[in-house]
């Protein structure tokens, strides 16, 4: 190693503050981690590798058929970790089994919603449980490829994730006949590169093929039409990650480890004004206050004014209200937000909302592919304006324009990053109208007083 | 043009695709040539679009979509430092300012001696350990607060010249 990567390495994170903090509840996909023990021989002594061998009838038993498989992430109620919460069972259903040609299977790691920094610990310290959990699936729908697509910031998780690879293959765990069975699957790993929008299931599609990450149209879905043209099956990380627990024990007892609708546990990524951010793995309906105490409470000398919960894209809730909800997708929805990836950004009570939502807006108009007019044009109106009340140049009129350019995004383009640049907006000016208007009126009366 | 170790790297990002999908291999390549020559030069386009069998065109196009990818020569070392909400609520900011003091550029800029090109960049996915900064695109340094970030400038800068 040259002495300049041996500087750069003593900065690295070991993973302590985030995952290694012992504050997990039930902890299945993070437990019993400590940084060192990522290893197959690791993954195995914590009982890793046996759900595929017992599908595969590996284990003196009879294994389990496709449908057998589907049934049990069925049962589990496991719903989609990449954000929108799309029943992972039902999905796996979908795929056309009988399809004649070659089918995909495709991991989502491209984690790139600010906030959201719990996949990227899962790779690191437990990248078998993702591989197994993607072996699995890949036997569920009879598919013989699938790619790892790895956020390109992260190329330390990357390497990792290969080397993983590597291991399982020279185990007999990935590769032809898997096991001494008639079942084959070769799996790899792909990079991003900077962009945020190949996260986009469809735009990650367009960058695995090696194009530009530009989102396609929705139907078809790439159940139907996918990589290279071919149904593909893509799922988040942590959603591969919880399958390998869910075989060993059972859907039912997943879902009774959660809540009805909202089985298993969940991983937050808390971040922003607390004591402790870091990843915290709890059951889904897990009251936000007790997540919030894990992660240390608001800073100390300080109050909790605003949460955004379900990383940047999903609206931003007042303390009172996110007081009072359980952590799960249907509490989240019905508070008038979304749970989305589940970083949990945290704001106290000396934020600005207005410098908040300016930086929110900034990310969006960069990240903005430029395929559609009201996405390209709309987040680079939404910041100027922001930019301008926060400058305390506003006009009164500004507050009813960010209302009507967010509403003309919505529903109006090729992919949800319009609706993500657009919903922040209408929620901010919801809950916090009052700070967005007391900036401009200062503007209006210092512009009266010097005429 | 095009070492043979360089194409051995190649050749093993393009195994993992289908025999007609090369094309699928063009990211790792431009970032091998990255790692290897520090940007993307028109010519390293020119080399992949034969290597892959691509238009050299669309090469460029995967260069430029990227936000990762250097077009222009950078300095030794690029430091980019995330800004975005989370890690604003960290002092992001704050470690950029101190990087700008520090080193007497402003974001986007390169130190006059060739060193360290300073940017600010979009979430790195590591928004707990904010302050974040990734160095020369492979290396992700974590809680970076101001004292950290002089230590690593400072060991950088010695390192070299001790050269
Ligand atoms: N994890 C992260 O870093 C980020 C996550 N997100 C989240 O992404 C979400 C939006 O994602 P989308 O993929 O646009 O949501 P979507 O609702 O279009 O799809 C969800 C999943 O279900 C599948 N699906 C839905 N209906 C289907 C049907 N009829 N047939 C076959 N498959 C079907 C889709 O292919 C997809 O895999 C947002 O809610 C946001 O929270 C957004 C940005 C970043
Ligand atoms: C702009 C945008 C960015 C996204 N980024 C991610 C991401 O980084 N990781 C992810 O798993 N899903 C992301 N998604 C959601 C995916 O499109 C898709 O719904 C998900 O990967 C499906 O997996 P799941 O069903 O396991 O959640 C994003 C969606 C949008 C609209
Ligand atoms: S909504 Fe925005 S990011 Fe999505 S396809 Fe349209 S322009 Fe691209
Ligand atoms: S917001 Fe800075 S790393 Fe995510």
């Amino acid at each position: 190693m040259s002495s300049s990567a041996q500087i750069l390495a003593q900065f690295q994170s070991a993973g302590i503050e985030t995952c290694f903090h012992g504050r997990h509840i039930d902890p299945q996909i993070y437990a019993d981690l400590n940084g060192s023990n990522w290893t197959l021989k690791d993954y195995e002594a914590r009982g890793g590798y046996q759900a595929l061998r017992s599908i595969l009838g590996k284990d003196g038993g009879e294994g389990l058929t496709q449908d057998q498989v589907i049934a049990s992430v069925k049962e589990s109620g496991l719903r989609g970790r990449g954000g929108a919460g799309f029943p992972t069972g039902l999905k796996w259903s979908f795929m056309p089994r009988q399809f004649p040609g070659q089918k995909y299977l495709v991991c989502n790691s491209d984690e790139g919603e600010p906030g959201t920094c719990k996949d990227r610990d899962i790779l690191m310290f437990n990248p078998h449980i993702v591989i197994e959990g993607m072996i699995i699936a890949a036997y569920a729908m009879g598919i013989s490829v699938g790619y790892n697509y790895i956020h390109g910031e992260i190329f330390q998780v990357y390497e990792r994730f290969e080397a993983a690879l590597e291991e399982a293959r020279a185990a007999g765990y990935l590769g032809d006949s898997i096991l001494g069975s008639a079942f084959s699957f070769q799996l790899h790993a792909h990079h991003g590169f900077g962009a945020y929008i190949c996260g986009e299931e469809t735009a990650l599609l367009e960058s695995l093929e090696g194009k530009k990450g530009q989102p396609r149209f929705k139907p078809p879905f790439p159940a139907s039409f996918g990589l290279y043209g071919k149904p593909t099956t893509i799922n988040n990380t942590e959603t591969f990650a919880a399958v390998p627990w869910i075989i060993r024990n059972g859907g039912a007892a997943y879902l009774a480890c959660g809540k009805p609708n909202n089985g298993g546990t969940k991983i937050y990524s808390v971040s922003g004004d607390v004591e402790r951010p870091g990843n915290y793995e709890v059951p889904m309906g897990t009251p936000f206050a007790k997540l919030l105490e894990l992660a240390g409470g608001v800073r100390t000398g300080r109050q909790l004014k605003a949460v955004i919960p379900g990383g940047s894209s999903s609206p931003v809730l007042p303390a009172s209200i996110i007081m009072e909800c359980t952590m799960d997708y249907d509490s989240i929805a019905k508070a008038g937000s979304m749970l989305g990836s589940g970083a949990v950004i945290v704001m106290d009570d000396s934020r600005c909302m207005v410098e908040s939502l300016k930086r929110l807006s900034y990310f969006y108009m960069h990240e903005s592919c430029g395929q559609c007019t009201p996405c390209r044009e709309g987040t680079g109106w939404l910041w100027r304006l922001v930019d301008r009340i926060h400058r305390g140049e506003g006009r009164p009129q500004d507050m009813d324009v960010l209302d009507s350019v967010a509403s003309n995004i919505m529903g109006r383009t090729i992919c949800a990053l319009g609706d993500a640049a657009a919903m922040p907006v209408r929620a901010m000016i919801k809950h916090f109208r009052p700070e967005f208007e007391a900036l401009i009126q200062k503007n209006v009366s210092q512009a009266v007083a010097s005429a | 043009m095009i070492s043979e170790a360089t194409k051995a790297r190649f050749a093993r990002e393009v195994a993992k695709y289908p025999a007609e999908q090369k094309q699928s291999a063009v990211m790792a390549c431009l970032a091998i040539v990255q790692q290897e020559q520090g940007h993307v030069s028109e010519a390293s386009e020119a080399v992949i679009a034969e290597y892959l069998g691509m238009p050299q065109i669309a090469v460029h196009e995967v260069t430029t979509f990227y936000n990762m990818y250097n077009q222009q020569a950078v300095g030794k070392y690029k430091l980019a430092v995330c800004t975005n909400l989370p890690c604003l609520l960290r002092d992001g900011a704050k470690a950029l300012e101190h990087l700008e003091q520090k080193l007497g550029v402003s974001m986007g800029q390169t130190t006059a001696d060739g060193l360290f090109t300073l940017q600010q960049c979009e979430c790195l996915g590591a928004c707990a350990d904010a302050p974040v900064m990734l160095v020369n695109d492979r290396n992700m340094c974590s809680f970076m607060g101001h004292e950290k970030l002089d230590q690593l400038v400072d060991a950088l800068r010695a390192a070299e010249e001790k050269k």
